[in-house]
């Protein structure tokens, strides 16, 4: 084995660990005690589901939030009889009680495993949870014991398991395993670094239990047996996140300035405007993107103008004074509505965004009239999304205005907002200054990568192709503030590299000076804005930090 | 009442009839005396809507139009709970994206 090892992975938890590895044992090398009979068997198999049950109950008890609803369900398969009918047919032909249960429940994986949906595939490690723990009970092995403050490998690991241990300190770095998986979820709400992934390389297969390895789960990398150097580099990003951290949560409230003193916007992005009641306004210069798709979900139907107001006010009151873009309906893509939307082949090419507005409307003039109608509680903007052509925006503009004389003539209060656009389609961001009409431009780097680099965002096996630090991308970005700055427009970046503390000091180097970001990133982002100092233009001549 | 009963419901949650819709779709049916099954196609296969492992299985994501039939006592007031349990989105909040 060479001197050290570094292995890729892709990051699924946020954090640094220091340990030894402790790989995964099949727990399914039992030496199981075969009854005489059949009988004999399936009463062996009943007893085993039995205790494998009260011991996920025990465990629901000690349980909180998401891990009670993955054990709830968990459970809930386990109590059905489908697995053991399989199992008992099974031993019915002939099989000892541990081989019928392993074939019932491998077979159900294997179905899983084969899905193209990443969700359902996630769920195969539910399953061969409830697999090992009937398995563990029928021979008595139990849980096998993770040495505290370890670095966990292994192909995946199963929600159990990682409940019933005490991760404190330690890691988790799986071949398999995907950042949707119940695992991901669970480590992140517990922090519990982890990366996943690292079988794809090939480059796991040499690693030795006990040796020593260091978890960086912010680049996404594992490396064993590390030498003096690289123990040292990791200790000093391990101590710069720590202390990103600490003065996040105290920094959050206080302006985001750059190393060299520039101001840096951060404004926060929302989904539904109950999300408001959780967030500090002082922590945000205002919201930088509130998506309107949730008037359209559930059982609501179509959106009647009411309540988009009451949820638009809302929003602008709890803003107090500072901006709040609001985006006009999203919906397409990935993000189809029954009875609105349009069914189609390649959605995210098809009848989406401004579009669908344009198409539907009547369901657009209900919209903007509830916006018109809440413009003057605040300081709203309205943004335009998927544009492709400025022609939309002239069309766009026109039902504003001509709602606004409608509305006069009704004697409503109302006010016309600022209008302006995303910028996701290349066709904008390669010309932005054809798109005159548009009073600021938000770029949506989520969008805008996809279609640089003809990647559809819901295909997890082409993720790594979806890069939003693209040299591409990054250029198209950077024309964008370019052209924006000239003709005094202002600019922003809603997408989820805002979010992303790795990508931040790529954007704030494209000239962008306006963030929006998740909720849960504000301090972060702040506090990566803080130490960020543009990059010097002649290398050599000053010292940089 | 008695008798036979059919149906019928769009799936408008986010990730379809997943891990937690499953258990509160299957729980609520079998609050039922009545046979329940579903299916995602008028040609079948049928399945038991009371046996998660079977609904699991049917794999029915956000859009699926979800076909809905019982057979006995309170076989109408079954498929009314159930079918506005879907349209409640299995009563979870719209932005659970952390799932999707």
């Amino acid at each position: 084995m060479p001197a050290s090892a570094r292995i890729k992975g892709r990051p699924a938890s946020p954090g640094y660990a220091e340990g030894r590895i402790h790989l995964a044992r099949d727990p399914g090398d039992s030496d199981y005690v075969p009854a005489s009979s059949a009988e004999g068997e399936i009463e062996a198999l009943q007893t085993a589901i039995s205790v494998a049950i009260s011991g996920l109950q025990t465990l629901v008890e000690r349980a909180e939030g998401d891990a009670v609803d993955i054990l709830e369900f968990q459970l809930a398969m386990l109590a059905d009889d489908t697995f053991f009918e399989v199992a008992s047919a099974k031993i019915g032909e002939g099989a000892q009680a541990d081989i019928a249960w392993r074939y019932a429940l491998d077979e159900e994986i294997a179905g899983y495993l084969a899905s193209d949906d990443e969700y359902f595939k996630a769920r195969s490690a539910d399953l061969t949870d409830i697999r090992d723990r009937v398995l563990g009970a029928l021979t008595g092995a139990g849980e096998t014991v993770i040495p505290a403050g370890s670095i966990y490998i292994g192909d995946d690991l199963t929600p159990s398991a990682f409940l019933s241990h005490d991760w404190r300190g330690g890691g988790i770095a799986l071949r398999r395993g995907s950042a949707t998986s119940h695992v991901a979820m669970l480590a992140r709400a517990a922090g519990v670094p982890a990366i996943v992934g690292i079988g794809a390389a090939g480059g796991a297969e040499g690693l030795e239990d006990g040796v020593s390895a260091l978890l960086d789960s912010e680049q996404g990398v594992l490396i064993a047996e590390p030498d003096a150097k690289e123990r040292a580099e990791f200790q000093a990003a391990y101590e710069r996140y720590l202390k990103t951290i600490r003065d996040a949560d105290r920094n959050a409230v206080q302006p985001a300035l750059t190393a060299d003193g520039e101001r840096v916007e951060i404004f926060v992005n929302i989904a539904d405007p109950s999300e408001v009641d959780a967030i500090d306004v002082a922590t945000v210069d205002g919201v930088g993107l509130m998506r309107t798709e949730f008037l359209f979900g559930g059982d609501r139907g179509l959106p009647d103008e009411d309540d988009q107001y009451a949820a638009y006010r809302k929003v602008l009151e709890w803003a107090d004074g500072k901006p709040v873009i609001i985006r006009t309906a999203d919906i397409g893509g990935d993000k189809p509505i029954e009875g609105y939307s349009v069914e189609e082949d390649n959605s995210f090419l098809g009848m989406r965004g401004i579009r669908l507005s344009l198409r539907r409307p009547a369901v657009f003039r209900q919209q903007i009239r509830a916006l018109l109608r809440s413009a003057p509680s605040g300081r709203l903007k309205v943004m335009l999304p998927m544009v492709s052509v400025p022609d939309e925006i002239d069309r766009a503009i026109a039902l504003f205005e001509e709602e606004a004389r409608l509305l006069e003539t009704e004697g409503v209060e109302h006010a016309i907002p600022e209008i302006g656009i995303m910028v996701e389609v290349p066709s904008v961001a390669v010309q932005p200054a054809r798109f005159a009409r548009a009073a600021f431009f938000s770029i949506g780097s989520n969008d805008l990568t996809q279609y640089v680099l003809a990647v559809s965002r819901d295909n997890a096996d082409l993720s790594e192709l979806a890069d939003p630090a693209d040299p591409s991308v990054l250029a198209l970005i950077e024309n964008v503030v370019a052209v924006a700055r000239a003709q005094n427009r202002e600019v922003s970046l809603c997408g989820d590299a805002a979010s992303d503390t790795r990508l931040v000091p790529l954007l704030l180097q494209t000239g962008l000076r306006k963030l929006s970001v998740a909720a849960s990133r504000i301090g972060m982002v702040k506090e990566v804005v803080r130490q960020w100092r543009k990059a010097e233009p002649a290398p050599g001549l000053r010292h940089t930090a | 009442m008695n008798g036979e009963a059919t149906e019928e419901v769009i799936i408008t949650h986010k990730v379809g009839l997943h891990a937690r819709p499953s258990v509160k779709f299957t729980k609520l049916a079998k609050t039922f005396p009545c046979v329940i099954e579903i299916a995602t196609s008028p040609d079948g296969p049928w399945i038991d809507a009371k046996s998660i492992v079977k609904v699991m299985a049917a794999r029915a994501p956000e859009g699926t139009r979800l076909l809905m039939r019982a057979n006995g006592e309170a076989s109408l007031e079954a498929l009314a709970a159930l079918k506005g349990l879907v349209e409640r989105d299995f009563d979870e909040a719209h932005s659970d994206a952390s799932l999707g």
